[in-house]
């Protein structure tokens, strides 16, 4: 079993698994956010929640980052290795007759989505690490709000529209690498070529919904507060 | 038509090599690629230089063989095909062919566009078999009963000619669709069952030793592929892999 | 020094085994001490190398290509024939046999090719049991198809791919081998002499065609798989590479070379297109199955296809001349090869030829599209059927046969032939003649075996379709393993032979300079101005029919072509590099011989037989006429000059069949 995830088909699966992971935060991490728009009440209660309940401060969120961590130097060091693979350089290389741009540029589309989750940790997570650890407040409220503080704090921040573009071009880039990632995870994982339609047509839906919900997102709270 | 070649000369092994332009004059629309590089190779025959170095043989699409990167693809723009039956019909008069040999850190080029690709012998030295004695008095052919579905799909799978159009196609040098094709072959029959678990483990454990890259699914080798080996091949090697580890 | 043919006695249906039962054997502990070198490694070399080495002899292999995978045999595409009779059609052993011999024409050792019948059942249970992906029917059983020539369908078949499947067996057993280290491998090496020790073949010279270094490799028997040597017409159907050069060598050391003149011209290539064409392209002859062979009736058709002018699908069935079907109403389109090469020949001489060069005739596949598709329609309860769907259902049925060789008429031709007959023309393809052997395929060297097609043996004067991978595979598996064995039991306190002697000296140096010679000579032409030369000779004065006359000046043609070849031949680069032009120049060298010796071969076969037909030797329909004097092997020993060489006769006695004229009519 050690030696499965040491071979390359076993690094694959690995990077899969982190992958179907980080989707399905992806996934529930939307369907909070666009509480924020739907119904910026319940929003706030889920976000308190999140934020406090110990199983998810505790447990889902350092698996989290772990598996955030994991994906990227995962991804680098299969990217070192397989640029170590392929020997001499082609004087002519036609790489889009036989595949797209994002499948083969992963690792560019990953490197900008780590930008982004600096930016996004210096936004959102560090002060929420601050308030909460250092300055040891729970209570999920702020001076001058009524209630709590979560949505008006996502208000704030899209009010700059330098942060809105960075997170919109963010967000396309993710696109990009779920575009690939989506139905690739499931290829290394061996998904079957009964499934392989259906799949793709949800891989497509996913890749586009995920990034379309948070660039919504942004731009709704940029223009409307 | 007339065409300016761009070829990559190299001596041998240890020396450097670089590209080198030719012109070819009078090629027939009908010329397979090779006979082409036949012309070329009579012209500089002729003129006292030493001829181009390629490897090819059957020249009819099945030996696997023949292996040149033409214009930014493995075998050329034609799909399903060989470098041999790759057709000049397919180019216009005054183009620029850049010929290239097939890359790959597993693949050391020997002379000019020949490589040397041992590195699939040995994968399947690895496990490439079924461990059955020449005897004669192995059971009836008949005596166990095949899908038809099977037989057919391991056949797809065995079709692979090993011309390593894959790894010199896929952009991490992955030789993955290459034995995934031979791990589904025997996966898909009921022979091959006895010796699954260790025949995935050894030969992915030889692919990784001979220094291919990982596969990143692209999907670039499938459409390379002269024989159209599918993708669906290493998702069961995968599948296979993953059932014989744990 | 008589001829020996060394058949056991008894009758035919129990020699092979009682044969077997008297044999020597050697002992597992003594195999171990005992080594066999195998030059090629296509189905026979590769099924012989992995069989000896499971065994517990050390095999050496060598093939000059890059892995024992790429051998020619990978190119067969209609199947391997097997006495299974699963489709209960009648088949039988003797029935195998019996088409064999007549197939080749009654040219053929009895005894042999009983063996080979008998042994074609366990070749087909082996590759099954290898993991060969055969085709299957609905039940799950193996599928038939039949072949040119029988009456029955005895014919196992993967796709259009079976000799690459059947290979790839074979690779796969010696994969097993060259893990367990019992076969070392040569890969990129070529075999340029054998080496005679104490009247033995005891060693090869090899040349690594990568770094040009002459290697020495001894061992207690040589085996020669090397194929056959159809590229001596420069265009054929085998592969840029395949050569003559290691049956030539132990022909001249003393191996006697058999029926040089028998080569098939197989009637189902794609027709030449032009002069820089460097090799020809089979099509299975499988598709002879489903497809009718016409050319047009009338002259002025023939002219406006040429021009352009008319399709041939616009020319009604009262237009088109079916000439099989005309002339041989039984087997019609299922003729043997030589019987359909000819017939082709002769059409295309008469001036209906349908392409530019005048030579091709249709192959159509209209006839099936419509019986497949009105069966299909049937299947899927289709009342009615446009016409226009029974051909898509029935174009259907045929793609999931021959889809692969449809498509790679399509990329050669640039012609769809689902929509407008496939042109054929004959192309050279096999040659039954080889090193002569014995019934242990031992050459007349002792210790020097040939297998494959690489002999002479099975075949006869014409191969049968979907024969060549069975007698590859029976040679392979079946037959050298025990027949080694009887000879190399007095070999097992021989121990290690050594490189280091006077005989490996003299066969090194003679190869050196040789190569030397080639290298330093820097003349005016290339080897391949010579190859085509060649070529031309052999297509135009030994093909598809020969004349003493042209016979006679082939033989002069190619002796002072030869002449020349060596004082003006130009081989560019050094002998120490990967040099291609080298090798080939090597190869051409030892055709030159061979061509010789081929025509004066085909002169002295006063008579018509399979593949060598002589216009002097027919009947007064065209047909070919056997004569009984000739009822036998014609096997050369090397005396120098080729045309010097001296003929033993192999009488050829048929006790458990008819002689007979042969008709498909």
């Amino acid at each position: 079993m050690s030696g499965f995830f040491k071979s390359s088909i076993g690094r694959k699966v690995a990077m899969a698994l982190s992958a179907f992971f980080l989707m399905f935060f992806l996934l529930q991490h939307l369907s909070i956010n666009i509480l924020s728009v739907l119904n910026p009440e319940l929003f706030n209660e889920v976000s308190h929640f999140m934020g406090t309940n110990p199983l998810v401060q505790f447990v889902l969120q350092p698996i989290l980052i772990f598996a955030v961590v994991f994906h990227f130097v995962m991804g680098f060091v299969l990217e070192l290795r397989n640029r170590k693979a392929n020997g001499v350089k082609y004087a002519k290389n036609n790489g889009a007759a036989n595949s797209t741009w994002f499948s083969r540029n992963m690792i560019w589309s990953g490197l900008t989505i780590l930008a982004f989750i600096g930016l996004h940790f210096v936004d959102f997570w560090f002060p929420e690490m601050n308030t909460k650890f250092i300055q040891g407040d729970w209570s999920g409220t702020m001076e001058g709000v009524e209630g709590f503080r979560y949505h008006e704090e996502l208000v704030h921040k899209f009010a700059n529209p330098v942060r809105v573009a960075a997170y919109t071009i963010s967000f396309i880039f993710l696109g990009l690498h779920l575009a690939h990632g989506f139905t690739s995870a499931f290829q290394s994982m061996g998904g079957t070529a009964g499934r392989k339609k259906t799949l793709q047509t949800i891989g497509k839906a996913y890749s586009i919904i995920i990034p379309a919900g948070f660039i919504f997102i942004a731009i709704y709270h940029h223009f409307n507060h | 038509m007339d065409l300016t070649l761009k070829i990559w000369r190299q001596k041998d092994a240890s020396s450097k090599g670089q590209m080198v332009d030719y012109k070819v004059t009078e090629i027939s629309g009908s010329m397979s690629f090779l006979e082409m590089m036949d012309v070329l190779n009579e012209q500089l025959v002729n003129a006292g230089e030493e001829p181009v170095a390629f490897d090819h043989d059957c020249r009819e699409g099945i030996c696997g063989m023949c292996s040149m990167y033409i214009n930014g693809e493995a075998h050329g723009p034609d799909r399903g095909v060989t470098t041999c039956q790759l057709h000049m019909r397919m180019f216009k008069d005054g183009d620029t062919i850049t010929i290239e040999p097939f890359r790959a850190a597993a693949f050391p080029v020997i002379r000019d566009l020949v490589v040397n690709r041992s590195a699939f012998d040995r994968i399947q030295h690895a496990g490439g078999y079924i461990s059955v004695n020449t005897s004669g008095n192995t059971q009836d052919a008949n005596a166990t009963l095949i899908s038809k579905h099977a037989a057919d799909t391991a056949m797809d799978a065995a079709t692979c000619i090993g011309c390593g159009a894959c790894v010199a196609t896929c952009k991490n040098s992955s030789a993955m669709l290459f034995v995934g094709a031979k791990v589904s072959q025997y996966a898909l029959l009921p022979q091959g069952q006895v010796e699954a678990a260790d025949r995935v483990k050894n030969m992915v454990a030889q692919m990784d030793l001979e220094g291919f890259g990982n596969c990143t699914n692209t999907g670039a080798c499938e459409v390379e592929c002269p024989k159209g080996i599918s993708l669906d091949n290493i998702a069961r090697m995968n599948r296979e892999l993953m059932k014989a580890s744990i | 020094m008589a001829l020996d043919s060394k058949v056991p006695k008894g009758p035919i249906a129990d020699k092979w085994t009682d044969y077997k039962n008297h044999i020597n054997l050697v002992n597992p502990a003594n195999k171990r001490n005992i080594d066999v070198i195998v030059v090629g490694t296509g189905l026979a070399g590769g099924s012989a190398s992995a069989t000896l080495a499971e065994l517990g002899y050390n095999v050496k292999a060598f093939a000059y290509q890059d892995s024992p995978r790429r051998a020619h045999s990978i190119a067969a595409q209609g199947g391997i024939n097997a006495a299974k009779n699963y489709q209960g059609d009648g088949d039988s052993t003797y029935r195998l046999f019996y088409d064999t011999v007549k197939g080749g024409d009654y040219r053929s050792r009895e005894s042999n090719v009983y063996r080979l019948a008998e042994v074609s059942a366990n070749i087909i249970d082996q590759c099954v049991a290898q993991g060969v992906p055969f085709a299957r029917d609905y039940g799950g059983l193996l599928d038939n198809r039949s072949f040119g020539g029988v009456l029955v369908s005895r014919t196992f078949y993967a796709k259009g791919q079976t000799g690459q499947q059947l290979l790839l067996g074979a690779y796969s057993a010696m994969n097993r081998q060259i893990a367990r280290g019992k076969i070392e491998m040569f890969n990129r090496h070529e075999m340029l002499d054998v080496v005679i020790v104490g009247g033995k073949a005891r060693g090869i010279i090899a040349r690594n065609l990568v770094t040009g270094e002459i290697e020495r490799h001894s061992a207690h028997a040589v085996v020669i798989a090397s194929g056959g040597y159809g590229n001596v017409y420069f265009l054929s159907t085998n592969a840029m590479g395949s050569n003559v050069t290691a049956g030539w060598k132990v022909h001249k050391k003393g191996a006697y070379f058999a029926n040089p003149c028998y080569t098939q011209i197989h009637p189902t290539c794609i027709p030449r297109s032009g002069d820089y064409q460097s090799k020809l392209t089979l099509m299975s002859e499988s598709l002879r199955n489903d497809g009718r062979i016409w050319v047009p009736k009338h002259m002025e058709d023939v002219l406006a296809i040429r021009e352009g002018k008319k399709k041939p699908t616009e020319l009604t069935e009262e237009q088109r001349d079916y000439y099989l079907e005309r002339r041989y109403p039984a087997f019609g389109n299922l003729v043997p090869r030589d019987v359909a090469s000819r017939a082709a020949k002769e059409r295309s001489d008469a001036g209906y030829g349908v392409n530019a060069t005048g030579e091709a005739v249709y192959l159509d596949f209209a006839a099936s599209f419509e019986r497949y598709g009105k069966e299909q329609a049937k299947i899927h309860n289709i009342s009615n059927p446009s016409e226009a769907k029974i051909k898509e259902l029935g174009q259907e049925i045929v793609k999931a046969k021959y889809g692969n060789l449809f498509q790679m008429y399509e990329k050669i031709v640039d012609e769809n032939p689902y929509e407008t007959p496939m042109m054929i023309y004959p192309a050279v393809h096999y040659t039954m003649g080889g090193v002569w052997v014995d019934y242990n395929l031992m050459t007349t060297i002792p210790g020097c075996y040939a297998i494959g097609e690489a002999n002479f043996s099975d075949h006869g004067a014409n191969r049968l379709g979907a024969s060549a991978l069975m007698q590859g595979l029976a040679d392979g598996y079946f037959v050298l393993p025990y027949t080694i064995g009887d000879y190399l039991a007095d070999d097992i306190r021989t121990g290690k032979i050594s490189t280091e002697t006077p005989e490996f000296d003299a066969a090194e140096k003679e190869v050196k300079e040789r190569i030397a010679f080639l290298i330093n000579n820097k003349g005016t032409h290339s080897v391949d101005y010579y190859h085509k030369k060649l070529g031309k000779i052999m297509w135009d004065k030994c093909g598809m029919s020969r004349n003493a006359e042209g016979l006679e000046s082939a033989i002069e043609e190619i002796s002072a072509l030869r002449k020349d070849f060596w004082q003006n031949v130009n081989v560019p680069g050094t002998d120490t590099e990967y040099n291609e032009q080298l090798a080939k120049a090597g190869r051409v060298a030892d055709f030159l011989e061979l061509g010789e010796l081929f025509a004066k071969d085909a002169l002295v076969r006063e008579e018509s037989a399979g593949g060598h037909f002589r216009e002097e030797h027919q009947t007064p329909e065209g047909e070919a006429k056997r004569i009984k004097d000739f009822q036998f092997v014609s096997a050369w020993e090397y005396k120098g000059e080729p045309k010097d060489a001296v003929l033993h006769k192999e009488s050829l006695e048929y006790e458990n069949i008819e002689v007979k004229e042969r008709s498909y009519k």
